[in-house]
């Protein structure tokens, strides 16, 4: 059952050889969860500009594009210094012939214009092989100062064609941005592309913040502020930068807020004379529900997509563990029956999964199993590794890995679901408690 | 909270200005602090005798909030104390080692800084006196990676707030 990742390349040539039940899904195609074999070698030429402002933009997004490609570990990049043929015009023949001599199976090509602040980008993507269009072929438009995320968008749609699955480039992180010391570390809220680009911070460093979860439309922004000396729960407007306190009473902490994919209800942990259990909260009327009523810890709480279950974490069998219960409370069915102490489960976006941190024998593990605790693997090990969260599709894992020792600090890192391709994300700072938007619109 | 901003700036210049003999503090150089001449001008109702000669905080072992011994006899000082000086109330501050998840540890930190609390109350203080807060493995005080710096941060710190008007 254990399923590496898999780049299953059918090729054109060589799909008359195993001319199977690939054969209707298209000549070009990578099947993640297939049998591994190699990246897919592509091109992609800078794109070409059609207007005499464009050409700075033209060439920094086929740059990007090449950046969330080959950053998947599904793509390969033929470089440009390889190309035989040069892109002069958009609808110029393509000359697949040179395309096949330097083995670029895909080849993407694009325009860009630029009209007082306004852009605009075409691309279609070829399979250079079978000599043929892709079927992705777009065109987006936007503010100059939006490129990134049309290139973003050329790459989810070309990612999408050729595996399958929904993209995720178009997509922003929330995180807790850290700098200084470990025992005098700053934090401030931040927000940022998936790739780390377009940072901005969201809190000054005045306050502890922990932990910030997006709203189901990523328009909000929910974590956890010291700023009255005491854990409360905030929710912030992304775009207006306002701000609003929702849980009260001095002296009571609460924390862990996470949203209800109907973006009124969260769930989140309060603390009353020292024991931690869940509650919910109407955001708009701001009644609340008690979910859970134990002497142990209730916490780390996170809703299935479709908003019937939470799975959260509890120490009431006498370490940390997994619990799935329904969401208006209820009875809870643990899932985590492995070795050492499981923590900060996440629902996954396609629902079929859950991805947590596990401890055990001193060390710190990010998995995923399936949603009654079957199938559990770990994607990765080390010090001190913790709070995954999904990217919009649902096949790749942000979270937080902490080096050791006094010089210890914290950085983001992904990996892919099937636990390749782990790498850093770049964050001008250290960096903790990532959590990913959906897809933008 | 501005009151116990007070607090914590004041412990600190007393804590500067006397030769500490206070195992825990924050600015000491670890080891060689010796029990100092200094001591024993303390005034015995200031926030400096409190924090340093009964001991402001107890500490715990991995993943538990049980009081031992020692912890409880930390803490019937500082309930005597806080008996004898009444204008003072608390936050008990709770903090985890960095073993943990963050979320779980706030919770660790909240049921250490309760646990604190709940005795001292059995000691005779009121439960109006005396908050909690926690902070999980979010301000740790000894940065080394081993159990050494853990243990010292696996604590529940009385921080005091009022009565500084002397």
């Amino acid at each position: 059952m254990r399923k590496i990742l898999a780049a299953l390349l059918i090729g054109a040539s060589a799909l008359a050889g195993a001319g199977t039940a690939a054969a209707q899904t298209g000549p070009l195609r990578i099947e993640i969860d297939q049998g591994v074999i190699e990246p897919l070698p592509y091109a992609v030429p800078d794109f070409v500009p059609e207007t005499p402002s464009a050409a700075e933009h033209a060439a920094q997004i086929a740059r990007v594009v090449a950046a969330d490609l080959s950053g998947t570990g599904l793509f390969r990049e033929v470089p440009a210094s390889a190309h035989i043929s040069k892109v002069t015009g958009f609808d110029d023949p393509v000359k697949f012939a040179d395309w096949k001599a330097v083995n670029a199976q895909a080849l993407i090509t694009g325009a860009v214009s630029v009209t007082g602040n306004r852009l605009t980008v075409q691309f279609r993507g070829y399979d250079v092989f079978a000599e043929k269009e892709l079927e992705s072929a777009l065109q987006f438009s936007g503010t100059t100062g939006g490129w990134r995320r049309m290139a973003h968008k050329v790459a989810d749609a070309i990612y999408s064609e050729i595996t399958g699955e929904s993209g995720y480039f178009d997509s922003r992180v929330v995180y807790v941005s850290e700098s200084g010391p470990k025992n005098d570390r700053r934090k401030r809220l931040a927000i940022m592309d998936y790739d780390g680009a377009n940072v901005q911070y969201l809190t000054n460093s005045a306050s502890l913040v922990l932990a910030p979860r997006f709203s189901p439309t990523g328009d909000r922004v929910l974590y956890t502020s010291y700023e009255s000396g005491f854990p409360q729960i905030h929710v912030l407007d992304v775009g207006q930068v306002q701000r609003k306190i929702l849980s009260s009473g001095d002296g009571t902490m609460s924390f862990a807020p996470r949203f209800a994919p109907d973006g009124r209800t969260i769930v989140y942990s309060q603390t009353q004379g020292g024991n931690t259990d869940l509650f919910s909260m109407d955001i708009s009327t701001g009644a609340k529900r008690r979910l859970t009523s134990a002497p142990s810890i209730e916490t780390a709480p996170s809703f299935s997509p479709d908003g019937s279950h939470v799975v959260f974490e509890s120490d009431r069998s006498g370490s940390q563990q997994l619990y799935v219960m329904p969401a208006s409370g209820g009875e809870a069915r643990r899932i985590s029956f492995g070795q050492g102490r499981y923590g900060t489960p996440v629902w996954s976006p396609r629902g079929d999964m859950i991805a947590f941190t596990k401890q055990n024998k001193g060390r710190f593990h990010i998995g995923v199993m399936r949603t009654d605790g079957s199938e559990e693997r770990l994607l990765t090990a080390s010090f001190l590794d913790e709070g995954p969260t999904w990217a919009p599709n649902g096949r790749v894992i942000m979270f937080t890995r902490e080096s050791q020792g006094s010089a210890g600090r914290a950085l983001l890192y992904s990996v892919d679901v099937t636990g390749r391709n782990l790498k850093p994300v770049k964050t001008p700072d250290g960096g903790s408690d990532p959590a990913w938007s959906p897809l933008q619109k | 909270m501005s009151g116990l901003k007070l607090a914590i700036a004041a412990v600190a210049v007393l804590g500067l200005a006397a030769c500490s003999n206070n195992q825990w503090d924050d600015t000491a150089n670890s080891g060689g602090a010796g029990v100092g001449a200094g001591a024993g001008a303390l005034d015995p109702a200031s926030p400096a005798y409190f924090q340093q000669t009964i001991g402001d905080r107890v500490l715990f072992a991995v993943d538990q909030s049980h009081l031992s011994s020692e912890a409880q006899g930390i803490l019937q000082g500082q309930a005597r104390w806080l008996t004898q000086n009444a204008d003072y109330v608390v936050t008990i501050e709770g903090h985890a080692d960095e073993q943990g998840t963050r979320e779980y540890n706030l919770a660790l930190g909240a049921r250490r800084a309760n646990a604190a609390r709940e005795y001292l109350i059995s000691q005779g203080v009121a439960g109006s006196r005396v908050k909690v807060v926690s902070f999980g493995k979010e301000r740790p005080l000894e940065i080394c990676s081993n159990e050494a710096c853990y243990s010292e941060n696996r604590r529940a710190v009385t921080v005091l707030a009022g009565g500084l008007t002397g």
